[in-house]
Formats: structure tokens, C-alpha cells, sequence
């Protein structure tokens, strides 16, 4: 197979990779000036609905097929919220994007809010991005200047704002209903659902949530079409009828232990073997690995012996982990104790928990007592059978909280638990190997 | 949600006087129009005051809650929501240095990282010297995984701290520039 050429990353590390001159010089906001005067709204959702694009912040829900749950005829506004709060820990792809290519974003976002009818786009980010983030508003004022956003757009009929939103260090803005919470000025409780922010989103106005990549990725299903989106990429999983497929290009994080930690592009799909061996440069030091996360913490953790999984949409919940998430991997070594990388994991959640929800506020918080517990070599027997019965309580799945933080927060526990079961029970009976605190073991 | 930070209430800092100033209100009340609801400006509000004063005040609070016709608890609702913004007795440093503790940066010595920081700095982390110079915080993945552990000084990663040495040569640095904008 020849080698993939990538698309989204193209223009990385380009002279004027930055600058809308740079941009239009390789040939951007062609397409947007293409689509605006010649096809309507509703042909761009179809086209992107069409090519079975779907969400890259996580879920993986089909993005087209998003769109047109808006109400039909609505009188409006209608809002686009981007999601880069990006906060899924190991997860940077779309920093790597809008400090880049801002303006490949930026036509992504024009191109979704003329599908969706949108007068108004809000660029929610988050804090700890302050480089892209200024990138992102230079780019913002460039298209403004250009023509390319504001009151009639390249001479068009559609007018366009974008403007720039900032977080303050809260994991759970990324909650698409949670950040609408926080862009409206209030703490970022996550709301129930239904009504799904299509019909009731920001400012009690229909809303579509997406994320830059995904958003990125619209702007090449509209200049290069349906046909080259799915050539790249995995159709759906004969054996699996929930399963659409995972079509087009994907960026994926490599983290942890490994030689050459980084982000690289590639038609979804590739294992996660490929990925850690041949992308990440293998595992460092020489060993080998112990396991890894397949796609940020939400996901689990997976022993090496399945690291042949594909990282598409379906190939991770064929060994239970919970999906396909960022698909950014984190690796850790032999020498790292499982103990200490769920301990971590657990420390996470608990900190990030919003605190709506009791099972997610409490269960988070209990998880890691008792992980910690067993860290200090105080565990006791029965504290894997507890740990697993916490964690497959609380969540959205099992129906005890409003959003989706607590499933992330219990898949961790849940497989590290069942993959890695005789680690934590030599790790119970032997204790603490002498009384002393281990520490993440493969750092040294 | 909150980070466990101690409050430094021993720098005996002298109280911010208000009110707000005229270029501050007027950042404000020029993002207005970007959203449908005045509330809508608390969080990029908050965030003019804290990179302004490097807290926000009661009185701040209170002023921000009058010019977006919210109730002052409206406005501390949202604010204590974010661990991120800090009261006046517990104000920032001149520089806030972040240490992240997730995964792919704990893989790579972060915990021992910050643990040795702190001690260095003489504080307990979400601290701040007692020059006034530097604040000390975690952070639940700062997205710079690629240059594991990450390091963030106020919203800007900073690359290659991945040791003791480079981290006492950046803090050196720090102080020094906090020195010199006294």
C-alpha cells in the first residue's frame, strides 16, 4: 500500500501555514466560494450526510444526519457551536489543527452554518489553548477584512459571524449541552435530554455542536466529494447492525510510553499495533507494552495482546472498551503498574465530576478512595467486586446520570478491572512491596 | 470541581481598590452584542477582570453583576463553578505556572514533577511564592501531550520542562521577569 497522503495536516509546517494568504495560495476558500453560489444549504447537508462523516469529538454520531434533526422552516437564528474544548486528557489533535490551519477551520465552520442556516458561530474553546486561540481570532479578523466572513459573504447573499469563546479549565464543558450552559454564562451543568439542543440548544434556540476536525473534514467532502471521502476508511461491520461505518481521514494522538509521541493522519482504521509501532516509533526504552487507552481515558484501557483492533468507530467495543473516543492512544510499558495508571484515570474523573448527578459526584470520588486504598496496600478482597459494581452504576447507559462523564469515568475501572485482574490480586495480597509507595513506574 | 488548593492568606496582601476601570468596563460592555443575553459576557467578563487584577474581587463581582443586570450570586455561581478564578485573599502571582497530572504526562514523571516543583517553590500546590512571582497549579491535561510532562505558564504551553533542571531554570526566568515588572 502506497504511503497515505494526508489531507487535514497537508499544510502543516508550510511556510504561511498561519496567514489567509497562505491559505488562498493553496487554493482555500475555493470551495466555500463554490458551494455558496451554486449549491443550497440543504444539497451541503445532504453531500455531508452522504459521505457518512461522523463526529470526531467522541461519539461518533453521524454529523449530516445531525444537522437535519433542526427544525424545518425555523424562523430563527439558529447557532453553530464549535467544540474545541478539547479536555479528553492524551487528546490534541484539534490544538494541532487551529494553531496550524485556522483558516481550513474557519471554511469548515462558514461551510456547516450556511448547511444549517446559521447567522452566528461561537468558537468555544478552551483555556488552556491560548496560542490557537489567538491564532484562530487573527484568522477570524483576516476573513473578516477579506470578505470571506461578515454581511455577505464573497459577494453572496449569506452573512456570517464567528466569534471567540473561552473557557476556564472545566473538563465537562466539552459536554455539547454542558458548554452551551457555559457559553450562556452559567456553570456547565449538562442538561437533560430530550430536547436535544437541534430543537432547544443555546440561548433556548436550535444549536449544532460540532467539533473542529469534524468540521475540517467537511470542507474536503465538499471540494472532493462523497466518492474520495469513502474510499478512505472502514464500511460498516456486518456483524455489528449499529455500526455506520468510520469513513475518511482521522487524526490520531500517540502518547505515554513510546518513542516518538505525536499526530498523525490516517484513513480510519489503522491497528493500534500500526499506530504505536510504526507511528509512535514503539515502545521506549526497549521494552514492551503493557497496554494502552485507545482513545482518551473515557475509553478504558486495553492489554497489549489486543492491540490488533482497528481504531475505527467499531473497533474498540469489539474488546468492550467503550469506542473509538479521540483516538488518541496513550501506551504504557511493562514496568508501569496497572494500580498506578487507574489510580490516575480515577483521579481524573473525580476531579473533573461536575457534581449535578450524586452517582457520578459520589461514585467518582469513591472509586478513587478505594483505588487509592489499594495503592497504599490497603485494599481488601473485596474491593475489585466493589469497584466494578460502582462503576457499572452510575452513568448515562445504566440511567443514574444526565450526561456522559460517569460512563467515562467507570469504563476505566470496569476494564482495567477484567483485563487485568491477576495484576490487582498479586497486587492485594503482596501489598505495597515492603510498605513503599510505588510510583508510576515506567517514568523512571 | 474546584482545585485543593490552599488559600496564601499569609502574603498580608493590601485589599484591590475598586472600582473597575474605565477601559475594563468598556471591554465589557463592548461584548454585548456577540450574544443574545447579557449573561452570556459573565465568563469572558471574569476572565477581563482575573487577567486584569489576577482576581476577581467581591466588589468586581458585584460590579460585573450591575452591568449585565444579573445578581452578584448569579455572577459567584458561575465564577466558583470554574476552579479557575481565584478570590482577592487568594489572588494570583504575577505568573501562573501549570503542571500537568494526567495520563501521558504522569507516564512521563509529571506527578514527581510537581511534587519537586512545589518543594522548590516553597509552596503547596495552587500556592503562590512569597515574592508574589509565581503561582503554582495542576492541570487535568493541558492537550500538549506530545511534549510530555506539560508545563503552561498563564494560557501558553511551554515545551521541554522535563526535569528538574530545566523546570529550576524556567522558574529562575520567571522570577527574574516578575522582578522586573515590579
Amino acid at each position: 500500500m502506497s504511503a497515505y497522503e494526508p489531507v487535514l495536516l497537508r499544510r502543516l509546517g508550510k511556510k504561511e501555514c498561519q496567514s489567509i494568504a497562505g491559505y488562498r495560495a493553496d487554493g482555500g476558500y475555493k470551495t466555500l466560494e463554490r458551494v455558496l453560489r451554486e449549491m443550497t444549504p440543504d444539497q451541503v447537508t445532504t453531500q455531508v450526510k452522504d459521505s457518512g462523516l461522523r463526529g470526531r469529538g467522541g461519539a461518533g454520531f453521524p454529523t449530516g444526519l445531525k444537522w437535519t434533526f433542526l427544525p424545518k422552516g425555523h424562523p430563527g437564528p439558529v447557532y453553530l457551536c464549535v467544540n474545541c474544548d478539547e479536555s479528553e486528557p492524551c487528546t490534541f489533535n484539534n490544538r494541532v489543527l487551529i494553531e496550524n490551519d485556522p483558516h481550513q477551520v474557519i471554511e469548515g465552520i462558514i461551510l456547516a452554518s450556511y448547511a444549517i442556516r446559521a447567522k452566528t458561530a461561537y468558537f468555544y474553546v478552551r483555556y488552556e489553548y491560548g496560542f490557537g486561540t489567538r491564532q484562530i481570532q487573527k484568522a477570524i479578523d483576516e476573513a473578516y477584512e477579506a470578505g470571506i466572513l461578515g454581511n455577505k459573504i464573497l459577494g453572496t447573499d449569506y452573512s456570517l459571524d464567528i466569534f471567540v469563546h473561552r473557557g476556564a479549565a472545566a473538563y465537562i464543558c466539552g459536554e455539547e449541552t454542558g458548554l452551551i450552559e457555559s457559553l450562556e454564562g452559567k456553570r456547565a451543568w449538562p442538561r437533560i435530554k430530550p430536547p436535544f439542543p437541534a430543537i432547544e440548544g443555546a440561548f433556548r434556540k436550535p444549536t449544532i455542536v460540532n467539533n473542529p476536525e469534524t468540521l475540517a473534514n467537511v470542507v474536503h467532502i465538499m471540494d472532493r466529494g462523497i466518492e474520495w471521502f469513502k474510499s478512505l476508511g472502514v464500511p460498516p461491520d456486518p456483524k455489528n447492525p449499529r455500526d455506520a461505518g468510520s469513513y475518511g481521514p482521522k487524526l490520531y494522538c500517540v502518547s505515554g510510553h513510546v518513542n516518538k509521541p505525536g499526530i498523525v493522519e490516517l484513513p480510519m482504521g489503522v491497528t493500534l499495533r500500526e499506530l504505536v509501532d510504526k507511528h509512535g516509533g514503539g515502545v521506549w526504552k526497549g521494552r514492551k507494552a503493557k497496554g494502552a487507552i485507545p482513545g482518551g481515558n473515557s475509553m478504558g484501557v486495553i492489554p497489549e495482546s489486543e492491540f490488533d483492533i482497528p481504531l475505527d468507530f467499531n473497533g474498540p467495543g469489539t474488546v468492550k472498551a467503550l469506542g473509538l473516543g479521540t483516538a488518541a492512544v496513550t501506551v504504557f510499558d511493562e514496568e508501569t503498574s496497572i494500580v498506578d495508571v487507574l489510580y490516575n484515570l480515577c483521579r481524573f474523573f473525580a476531579h473533573e465530576s461536575c457534581g449535578q448527578c450524586t452517582p457520578c459526584r459520589e461514585g467518582t470520588g469513591w472509586m478513587l478512595k478505594i483505588v487509592e486504598r489499594i495503592r497504599n496496600g490497603q485494599g481488601r478482597r473485596e474491593d475489585l467486586d466493589i469497584l466494578e459494581e460502582v462503576a457499572d452504576r452510575i452513568g448515562i447507559m445504566p440511567g443514574t446520570t444526565i450526561c456522559g462523564l460517569a460512563d467515562g469515568a467507570g469504563w476505566p475501572v470496569k476494564t482495567a478491572i477484567r483485563k487485568f485482574r491477576p495484576e490487582f490480586e498479586s497486587y492485594l495480597k503482596e501489598g505495597t512491596r515492603g510498605g513503599v509507595r510505588l510510583k508510576m513506574a515506567g517514568a523512571h | 470541581m474546584s482545585h485543593p488548593h490552599t488559600p496564601v492568606s499569609s502574603r498580608n496582601l493590601p485589599p484591590i481598590p475598586g472600582p473597575l476601570s474605565a477601559e475594563i468596563r468598556g471591554q465589557i460592555l463592548a461584548l454585548w452584542p456577540r450574544y443574545p443575553s447579557k449573561q452570556a459576557v459573565t465568563l469572558p467578563a471574569l476572565h477581563l477582570v482575573q487577567d486584569s487584577l489576577r482576581c476577581v474581587p467581591n466588589w468586581a463581582v458585584e460590579e460585573i453583576a450591575d452591568i449585565l443586570d444579573l445578581s452578584p450570586a448569579e455572577v459567584h455561581d458561575t465564577m466558583s463553578f470554574y476552579g479557575f478564578f481565584r478570590t482577592e485573599a487568594d489572588r494570583l502571582g504575577v505568573k501562573r505556572l501549570w503542571v500537568c497530572r494526567s495520563l501521558a504526562c504522569s507516564l512521563r514523571g509529571a506527578d514527581e514533577l510537581l511534587e519537586k516543583t512545589a518543594a522548590l517553590l516553597g509552596v503547596p500546590v495552587g500556592g503562590t511564592t512569597a515574592d508574589g512571582a509565581i503561582t503554582l497549579e495542576l492541570a487535568e491535561c493541558l492537550g500538549a501531550c506530545e511534549g510530555a510532562p506539560a508545563c503552561m505558564i498563564d494560557d501558553e504551553h511551554v515545551h521541554d520542562i522535563c526535569d528538574m533542571t530545566k523546570m529550576t531554570e524556567l522558574v529562575t526566568r520567571l522570577k527574574q521577569s516578575s522582578a522586573n515588572k515590579h
